[in-house]
């Protein structure tokens, strides 16, 4: 075993204020601010993270609401009370904006990089702090923006989060079109601006900032995938922003983008000019599909480390893991074309788009064989962490095998828009990014609270999620085979042969009812563990990578400023040295079952 | 999958069912390799190198991506990138907040001309048929699809004002409709009966209510079917320029 100072009887306090890279704006200094507008990362991180846990209970509930209503239409809910049809459109709405962008873009990159990405590159901190908790606060704006369009006369927006227009450009096409629907544009526009600035500091501080040592063949698979996902964010993010102002502008300043000519909604013919609604779906596109990958990346860098820690094993291949990541990353940005086989796009763009769909299916197999690599033989110690990263892997194939299926345009064009489609993409994004973001709840937890979360609880909210997750989706896969479109708000009055799919539905809204009621085991080791958790030892997963190197690891390292390499400014500081990869797990001949990142080559004992 | 009706949904029905074979098969062996690496597993690691041989499992599933993808864009290529034959009935399919219309041109078998501006439901012109364009006045207008058995029909799909998803399950065919588009799709109905229309893309309120139905008749009923229409039609046309 390594030495833990930390372990011998000090305060929390006293560790997290030693965990404090000199020169930071320490642990110390957080009193004196307040906590809520504090540019300290980690801080920013769980900022971050309540706020995806409280939209993420937000629209888990408009979600059961959905659900409800579409088996039992008659049922007055409270607080809602009888559903009309453009209520069920606008609950389809926000819960996609608020799952997408508040919840899975937010927890897996903004989250846990702010959370932990400076510690693994020992850096001293993020780059850009005060942008930092700019961003923060854009994100938290364009939420409530998001939450105000339901007060709005007219309510909230009913085009779905996909917004096609004409449908989404036209005020008197539908209730919700008009106010509403500016207010959801101006939220994404505020929410792409905060996504690039945090996606820029990120990136400043991944490649700036990493210590000696650090080497990119050096780093953590987490930061290697929060690099691409920044990367992703960057790109993709701006075409989506010019994407809104151009809506913005067909709906108040005459322009046509995306209206046809002689377009008529509600008795009103358009003649102002001739758009293309096609151009909206390739611009949404070319932005929703990286999403995705903004979306599930992150999670794939948390399960890589998570299974190796867990097996006490290296990476199995980190070199293939981390030329994988940047693959997925660079084809994701090429195939935004399969969500539009049937859309009206040239046949033959389909087939260019239905093989780059089905190359990107090689990198993601590629890393499912290393994670099933990584735990055969592997010796497993099933925490709660674990349990959830290997119910990541177990996800991601569920909803991942269905994508070559989707892929294929001559099938796409049968199953599009069903509840296949609802099944594959809430398996593989939803609940496979879900999972890791509870694996990286549970796994870094103590270094927010210096406790450890309950494992019999976690273990219970991990066995019941699991089977919720497969009970709520799995056999949406069938629905869809029988041909049941999404955003029906009802099966009544519909065909007969949808209507006989209603007993299926029923037991997917009771699992969904299962699947929502085993959060509150979470929600309940959340609150308990705060206050009265097992304290943590400094190190508690004994994992290698530096979040968890106590401060007295710290070397004197020549800190040169760049400005002036030949001045006397040189200075021995204390800072971080690497001398090693990040996953140096495994029995060794000096019996030491792993080496952090920072142990030079001598044995520490 | 509710009855396939139609000729390319034999091939279409076929590719799915190996297709989900194939998956349902890696997905339980991937699930056994992960459970029994859950149950049994060594107390300690087993260091090892890697071995060549354990990239094999990454070729073949790469090869059946390969072959994935090359019998898709078979099919899709004979569905898609030919054109439907020159003898193909036409039928003009238009989708408007929340109904399908279907138009067919008559004995001139020429679709007279439209215009929005024309568009009224309430008296009988939902498709805006512009009255100056003699080659309207045999145009049948339609809230069903009729079909005759085996012959092929080239659809032409429109939309006034939103995009809509047209979707018959029974004939494996969905196609959005585009305002300010003509989208062509083409295919062949096989077994008579009734098959539903349903929209697929978000339009509106009236999104899930918005269907239609194609009925698959005998030749012979189709031609009654479809003189019937055409001597209303002309005895409305009449009837209009008698009242002129």
């Amino acid at each position: 075993m390594s030495p833990d100072p930390g372990a011998s009887g000090k305060t929390w306090q006293a560790n997290l204020d030693a965990l404090a890279p000199p020169g930071s704006r320490s642990a110390r200094e957080r009193p004196q601010r307040p906590w809520v507008f504090s540019t300290d990362h980690r801080v920013i991180g769980i900022q971050y993270l309540l706020l995806s846990l409280v939209t993420v209970a937000v629209g888990t509930i408009l979600s059961l609401v959905m659900r409800i209503h579409l088996v039992w239409p008659q049922l007055a809910l409270p607080f809602f009370g009888l559903l009309k049809p453009e209520d069920y459109l606008a609950l389809v709405t926000l819960h996609g904006t608020l799952m997408v962008f508040f919840v899975l873009t937010t927890a897996p990159l903004s989250g846990f990089a702010n959370l932990v990405l400076p510690e693994q590159i020992g850096a001293r901190q993020m780059a850009l702090p005060m942008a930092n908790a700019i961003s923060f606060w854009l994100t938290a704006l364009a939420l409530l923006v998001l939450l105000g369009a339901v007060a709005v006369p007219g309510g909230a927006p009913t085009a779905g989060w996909t917004a096609y227009p004409p449908f989404s450009a036209i005020d008197a096409a539908g209730p919700g079109q008009a106010l509403g629907m500016d207010l959801w544009l101006v939220s994404l526009a505020i929410f792409c601006i905060s996504s690039w600035l945090a996606a820029v500091n990120f990136l400043v501080t991944i490649v700036g900032g990493r210590c000696e040592g650090m080497a990119l063949m050096r780093m953590p698979l987490t930061v290697w995938s929060w690099l691409v996902a920044s990367l992703l964010v960057l790109v993709s993010f701006s075409v989506l922003l010019a994407a809104l102002l151009l809506l913005f502008s067909d709906r108040h300043f005459g322009t046509s983008f995306f209206i046809p000519m002689g377009d008529l909604v509600a008795g009103h013919v358009h003649m102002q000019g001739d758009g293309s609604p096609l151009l909206w779906l390739h611009l949404f596109w070319f932005f929703g599909h990286p999403e995705v990958y903004i979306a599930v990346l992150p999670g794939m860098g948390i399960t890589s480390s998570l299974l190796a820690n867990f097996s006490r094993r290296p990476v199995f291949g980190y070199p293939m893991m981390t030329a994988t990541t940047v693959l997925i990353g660079l084809l994701g940005l090429i195939v935004w074309g399969h969500h539009m086989f049937v859309s009206g796009m040239n046949p033959y763009a389909g087939t260019a788009f239905a093989l780059t769909t089905m190359a990107i299916a090689i990198p993601s197999t590629a890393k499912v064989l290393s994670w099933l690599g990584t735990l055969w033989g592997g010796g497993l110690r099933l925490t709660t962490p674990m349990l959830f990263s290997m119910g990541f892997v177990s996800l991601f194939i569920a909803g991942g095998l269905t994508g070559p299926i989707l892929a294929q345009p001559a099938l796409d064009a049968y199953l599009h828009n069903t509840y296949f489609v609802v099944a594959h993409f809430h398996l593989i994004m939803a609940m496979a990014a879900v999972f890791s973001v509870f694996a990286g709840v549970y796994y870094w937890f103590p270094l927010t609270s210096g406790r450890l979360m309950n494992e019999s609880l976690g273990k219970l909210h991990f066995w019941c999620t699991l089977i919720g997750a497969y009970g709520t989706f799995f056999p949406m896969h069938f629905a869809g085979l029988a041909g049941e479109p999404r955003h029906y708000s009802q099966l009544a009055g519909t065909t007969a042969a949808l209507q006989s799919l209603l007993p299926l539905q029923r037991g997917i809204t009771y699992a969904a009812i299962f699947l929502g009621a085993a959060q509150f085991l979470f929600l309940a080791n959340l609150v308990c563990s705060v206050r009265k958790g097992k304290p943590s030892p400094p190190n508690p997963w004994q994992a290698t990578t530096l979040e968890w190197a106590s401060v007295d690891r710290m070397v004197d390292v020549n800190f040169q400023r760049a400005q002036s390499p030949e001045s006397a400014t040189a200075s021995k500081r204390q800072g971080w040295r690497v001398y090693r990869g990040p996953y140096e797990y495994g029995l060794r001949p000096d019996r030491s079952d792993f080496i952090m990142q920072c142990d030079s080559g001598a044995n520490p004992e | 999958m509710p009855d396939n009706g139609a000729l390319h949904g034999l091939a279409v029905d076929h590719l799915m069912k190996i297709n989900l074979a194939v998956i349902a098969v890696i997905f339980l062996l991937a699930h056994l390799l992960l459970g029994i690496a859950l149950l049994k597993h060594p107390r300690q690691p087993t260091l090892r190198r890697f071995n060549r041989v354990e990239s094999l499992p990454l070729m073949a599933l790469c090869c059946l991506y390969a072959w994935m993808a090359v019998t898709a864009q078979r099919l899709w290529a004979a569905n898609r990138f030919e054109g439907p034959s020159p003898t193909a009935m036409q039928v003009e399919v238009v989708g408007v907040q929340f109904q399908w219309y279907f138009r067919y041109p008559g004995s001139d078998a020429t679709f007279g001309a439209t215009k929005p501006q024309l568009v009224n439901a309430g008296a009988g012109n939902p498709l805006g048929l512009d009255p100056h364009d003699s080659e309207g006045n045999d145009d049948v207008v339609s809230s069903e699809l009729v079909l005759p058995v085996g012959r092929e029909v080239d659809l032409r799909l429109r939309a006034h004002d939103v995009i809509h998803g047209f979707f018959i399950a029974g004939m494996r065919l969905k196609q959005n409709a585009v305002p300010g588009l003509t989208l062509h799709v083409h295919f062949t109905a096989i077994e008579v009966g009734n098959y539903p229309i349903l929209c697929t893309q978000v339009c509106g309120l009236g999104h899930g209510h918005m269907q239609a139905r194609l009925r698959v008749v005998s030749w012979r009923e189709f031609d009654s079917w479809l003189a019937e229409r055409e001597s209303k039609r002309m005895a409305q046309q009449a009837a209009k320029a008698g009242g002129l």
